[in-house]
């Protein structure tokens, strides 16, 4: 139970459907370390008051709640691996291991430390019996759905999961939070990365690892240097703004070199891929011995398009789009879809 | 689902009488006993025999006790007080590590406003060195705050030979008692204190409602200013009731003490033998020999096993117990206590108080016993730490 309205809508449906539900809240950031003048006025996650407001929620439903200190898990996994992945001139992902580490390992082993027999959340997916397996499927409400930050989902994690809200639309859960009368219905969505509620990550990775980085070169992709950058993990491929070179024409970022210490940056065209390589791929359907055609999303708000995946030796995947795509990000997860479902997904490289 | 309460040491029932004799403040009574008139007379007695009742429990003069809110204020009220009304004389104070943060922290603000404070360590069952505190008094030392006995450990502390030792420097001796009271005897003048504190709740008087014990002539700096209540000593208009509360269950305690702490010391001793006998790697946290703790509490660690993961699988069965201190939840430090005595972090964490009262029964005992070992096993196997 994070505090907003989807997990709290899970637990109430699920207490009314006669199961006896345990109410559980991960604290993993000390909000009180957070040092922007703006205080807690963000659409984020998991503040001191949200922890709150999981807690009298659990309190309306008369259901057992405790909160589980996972600080230094999510520190050394989730955001440890944030600054790395930057400094390492990639986009990092915390929220698919924020669920593949947190949600579905810890939490759900503590969960099952209590003898439940589910771990639910409020997450827009579907878990569905398609062909004598459990699949990972899109929630119902297209718009919403979550899918994406689960494909790391085994199966032996998905039969103790349980996604109530999957087959409802947003609108449906807030009609069924005001049923329930709980005080949520009406709290504001949380978006951005919660321990980055301004946005601003920079300053987060910044604070956690120091700002002293090496400065070095913003070069073309024709060769020529352009300018100069105060770090590369403040760039991430596909950006426009923030670059302070003057061109013929507007310039983005298509490269992040983290050896050379070096931003490659061209014109608008360079940023269409037909094909990238994925690393570390996992598969909720047995290992294709053959190169599959799927439809592919390559971040969150991507609409999933066709492309071929072919598995290779090294545990990674070839991807052929059948249209060049903008914006492939080394660091992201790319995740294959048959129709609705989930069959697999790695990492782009 | 039968529940079972074993966390006396965060807070305690009403005791039977209590409630009622509260009553009559909270309805009909209501007057402010500092007032001249008819409401404030009708109450002024009742607070009287309360301030009597409280210290014929502490062994001290009824002028002596003065009424507060809770243990905190008792503690910050008495160290902040007696170090700012000396500050000409010395400014150097003598502690210990394992002492409430209520106490801790005070001497923390002290030393950021330029006094000195010396923590006395503890060995590995949590007791103190008293030639080490001998021989850490100087001549600007004023004050010594050593507890009664401990919230987390249980572990009492020799407070007579302190205060031999106080004596003879003319330095002041603090005890917080807030979690001895009631389940020992006390008589602060004949151990030789100067200062002591305690709290209602935790012997079954109300939340909201404690009181100091403060020996005449000893001087101390309101911390609370502004009426003239308590004869300047703490203002505020008294929680009438609570100090009702208070007196009454300070009678029952001066009355039944000794046969329940019996009673009680019998309970925990089989607790806690019964659990080491049926669960391997199990250790005592604080004195191993339970005559040197208080008669209600022990703290022990199941190794390899997450506290956190017991106790909600008690909660779970009916079960109440709790690690560290209640103050500190949420937290995933380990208690400062455990700490002290150089426990290692691992046996920290799997660390579990139970602290028992006067309505823990034989059967409670026998549901822990039937539980805790299956609980431990089927963690040891899911998830050892």
């Amino acid at each position: 139970m994070s505090g907003g309205v989807d997990s709290s809508v899970t637990a109430a449906l699920l207490k009314e459907q006669g199961y006896d539900v345990i109410g559980m809240t991960m604290q993993i950031w000390d909000y009180s370390s957070f040092s922007s003048e703006h205080g807690e006025t963000f659409g984020s996650c998991c503040s001191l008051d949200d922890v709150y407001d999981a807690r009298r929620v659990a309190e309306g439903l008369g259901i057992p709640f405790y909160v589980v200190n996972f600080e230094e898990d999510f520190q050394r996994h989730v955001i440890d691996n944030f600054c790395d992945e930057y400094f390492a001139g990639r986009t990092p992902n915390p929220c698919v291991l924020c669920n593949q580490v947190l949600k579905f390992e810890l939490l759900l082993r503590k969960a099952l430390e209590l003898e439940a027999d589910y771990l639910a959340t409020g997450h827009y997916a579907q878990l569905l019996d398609i062909d004598g397996r459990t699949a990972l499927c899109k929630g119902l409400d297209e718009a919403k759905d979550q899918s994406y930050f689960l494909f790391t989902l085994t199966p032996e994690q998905m039969a103790r999961t349980l996604f109530p809200l999957g087959g409802m639309t947003k609108d449906e859960v807030r009609a069924q939070a005001a049923r329930f009368g709980l005080k949520v219905a009406d709290k504001p969505e949380s978006q951005d990365i919660c321990f980055v509620p301004d946005g601003n990550y920079v300053r987060f990775i910044e604070e956690e690892r120091g700002s002293g980085h090496k400065d070095g070169e913003i070069v073309h992709h024709g060769g020529q240097v352009l300018g100069r950058h105060q770090g590369i993990y403040r760039y991430t491929v596909g950006q426009r703004k923030g670059l302070g070179l003057s061109w013929k024409e507007p310039l983005y970022v298509v490269g992040i070199d983290a050896e050379q210490n070096r931003v490659i940056v061209g014109e608008k065209s360079l940023l269409s891929r037909s094909s990238f390589n994925l690393h570390r791929c996992l598969w909720n359907i047995p290992l294709p011995q053959e190169p599959i055609e799927v439809a592919c999303r390559i971040r969150y708000r991507h609409q999933p398009v066709k492309a071929r995946v072919t598995p290779l030796d090294d545990g990674g995947a070839q991807i052929q789009f059948e249209a060049a795509q903008k914006g492939v990000t080394p660091g992201q997860a790319a995740v294959f879809y048959l129709k609705d479902r989930v069959i697999g997904g790695g990492w782009i490289a | 689902m039968k529940k079972v309460y074993l966390d006396y040491n965060a807070t305690s029932p009403l005791r039977p009488g209590v409630l009622d004799a509260m009553l009559p403040y909270l309805r009909e009574n209501f007057g402010n006993p500092s007032s001249i008139h008819w409401a404030g007379r009708a109450v002024s007695g009742a607070v009287e025999t309360a301030r009597e009742q409280v210290a014929v429990l502490l062994g001290v003069k009824p002028a002596e006790v003065v009424f507060t809110s809770c243990g905190s204020e008792g503690n910050n009220f008495l160290l902040k007080g007696l170090a700012r009304a000396q500050r000409e004389k010395g400014r150097h104070i003598i502690t210990t590590v394992v002492e409430h943060p209520s106490v801790l922290e005070p001497c923390c603000q002290l030393e950021k406003e330029g006094w000195e404070v010396t923590r006395l360590p503890v060995d590995s069952q949590g007791r103190l060195d008293l030639d080490q505190l001998a021989a850490s008094i100087r001549p600007d030392t004023v004050l010594i705050s050593v507890m009664a006995g401990n919230n987390e450990t249980g572990n009492l502390y020799p407070l007579a030979d302190i205060a031999r030792l106080a004596r003879e420097q003319g330095i002041c001796l603090h005890s917080d008692a807030v979690q001895a009271c009631g389940k020992i005897a006390l008589d602060f003048k004949q151990t030789g204190l100067d200062l002591a504190t305690i709290s209602g709740h935790k012997f079954g008087a109300p939340k909201g409602v404690g009181a100091v014990y403060v020996k005449s002539g000893c001087l101390l700096e309101a911390l609370i200013q502004g009426g003239h209540q308590e004869r300047n000593r703490r203002s505020g208009t008294l929680n009438v009731a609570g100090i009702v509360g208070l007196g009454a269950a300070c009678e029952i305690a001066a009355r039944d003490l000794a046969a329940e702490s019996a009673a009680i010391g019998g309970l925990r001793d089989r607790l806690e033998k019964g659990l080491m006998a049926q669960i391997g790697n199990v250790r005592i946290n604080g004195c191993v020999d339970p005559a040197g703790r208080l008669p209600n509490t022990t703290n022990l660690s199941f190794c390899g096993v997450e506290a956190e993961s017991l106790l909600m699988n008690l909660d779970l069965k009916g079960v109440a117990a709790s690690s560290g201190s209640a103050c500190s939840s949420g937290n995933l430090e380990t208690s400062h206590v455990i700490a002290a005595m150089g426990v290692d972090p691992l046996q920290a964490q799997s660390s579990v108080r139970f602290s028992l009262g006067p309505d823990t029964t034989g059967e409670d005992i026998d549901l822990l016993l039937q539980e805790v070992p299956q609980i431990v096993s089927r963690l040891r196997r899911l998830s050892p730490l």
